[in-house]
């Protein structure tokens, strides 16, 4: 009987950071694939380098997490096999990364709202009790401060340039705020990681987020947090918005018409 | 997006601690973060350095092409200005 629980107990766990592992994972991919889009069509040459870079740096960290994913789930899937044969619903990323790109500031706009937090996630992370996600966590740190270094300087540079630029980021910010309150509101799996010390509590990291953007948004030419009634909320359970499937469409499609190709 | 606002920087990458910063190309960029980032992204994205510096093009005086002559020409036959005549002693292994 004792035995019996214990193994229920574990096979709980392991379910849970599978899907865990999955939410990370999809929040890096789906972004990753969002930035990618840029590539060809970026305001300017030396843009297109710092989008397809920033790409680069999602795609593989949305590696790592799905590899881990597919080990602990144990039936011999890995990264590309979780990426490429999942259909939208499985898929559990948070809203916020899988919306279009819009023009340039909305870009910069959601890729610094959401990378604010993703930093502070792997920043706890790499302290997670989990050895196997803090060694990921630590790899993909630098790269995260980086991303919220560039973004942050798009926010200054468009908030506090001209007329246009400062409406059009207002109005990216507009759109983008209700998608915010999903980056800290854990589901039942996250709550129960963050007992077991594996995940952060996400509650605890939004004041310092909030006080950081409301900081740079003041320093943006006065940029305003819009007052948003209800937050958007269902990523994590598959709830998505059209665009995801969309977007599954175009980074699937090479692997669902030729399965298992290589190159 | 309008770039008239934009302007031209020169890019210098030091490659290794105890060298020196060396002129690898120039890009395009609204301010100097801007430019430092774009560096960065284009001319280390192999791990090619450990410090860039952004210098604006506007920055520079250059040297003109058609002084050339009578700025570098006295210095060519001038062959004993080079350590080319020392004997190096035997067991001295880098010079």
């Amino acid at each position: 009987m004792g035995a019996l629980a214990t193994n229920t107990v574990e096979r709980t766990l392991d379910q849970d950071r599978f899907d865990y592992l999955l939410h990370l994972g999809d929040n890096a991919l789906v972004l990753g694939q969002r930035m990618s889009e840029w590539v060809g069509h970026a305001p300017a040459l030396e843009l297109e380098m710092a989008v397809s870079n920033l790409a680069l740096d999602l795609i593989g960290e949305a590696q790592l997490w799905l590899d881990l994913a597919g080990r602990i789930e144990g039936e011999g899937r890995d990264a590309d096999r979780l990426a490429n044969f999942r259909d939208a619903l499985d898929f559990r990323n948070l809203l916020i990364v899988e919306q279009p790109n819009g023009d340039w500031a909305f870009t910069v706009a959601r890729h610094y709202l959401f990378s604010l937090q993703h930093l502070a996630v792997v920043e706890r992370l790499s302290e997670s009790r989990d050895e196997e996600i803090a060694d990921i966590a630590r790899k993909v740190r630098p790269e995260i401060a980086y991303h919220v270094k560039f973004a942050r300087s798009w926010i200054e540079r468009l908030g506090d340039g001209t007329e246009e630029s400062h409406a059009r980021l207002q109005r990216a910010i507009d759109r983008l705020w209700r998608f915010t309150g999903e980056m800290f509101a854990p589901d039942a799996i996250e709550e129960r990681l963050a007992d077991e010390g594996i995940a952060p509590d996400l509650r605890t990291l939004e004041a310092d987020w909030r006080a950081e953007v409301e900081q740079v948004f003041e320093a943006s030419g006065g940029l305003d947090i819009p007052e948003v009634k209800r937050m958007t909320l269902g990523g994590r359970e598959g709830h998505h918005s059209e665009h995801l499937g969309h977007l599954l469409c175009e980074l699937q499609f090479l692997q669902r018409a030729y399965p298992g190709l290589e190159w | 997006m309008s770039n008239e606002n934009w302007q031209l920087y020169e890019i210098f990458i030091r490659s290794a601690k105890g060298l020196s910063h060396r002129h690898v190309g120039s890009v395009h960029a609204a301010d100097p973060e801007m430019a430092i980032e774009a560096a960065r992204d284009i001319y280390t994205r192999r791990n090619e350095g450990v410090s860039i510096w952004a210098v604006p093009s506007s920055a520079i005086t250059a040297s003109d092409p058609d002084a050339a002559e009578e700025l570098f020409e006295p210095a060519k036959s001038k062959i004993y200005r080079h350590p080319t005549f020392y004997e190096i002693p035997e067991g001295v292994e880098n010079m």
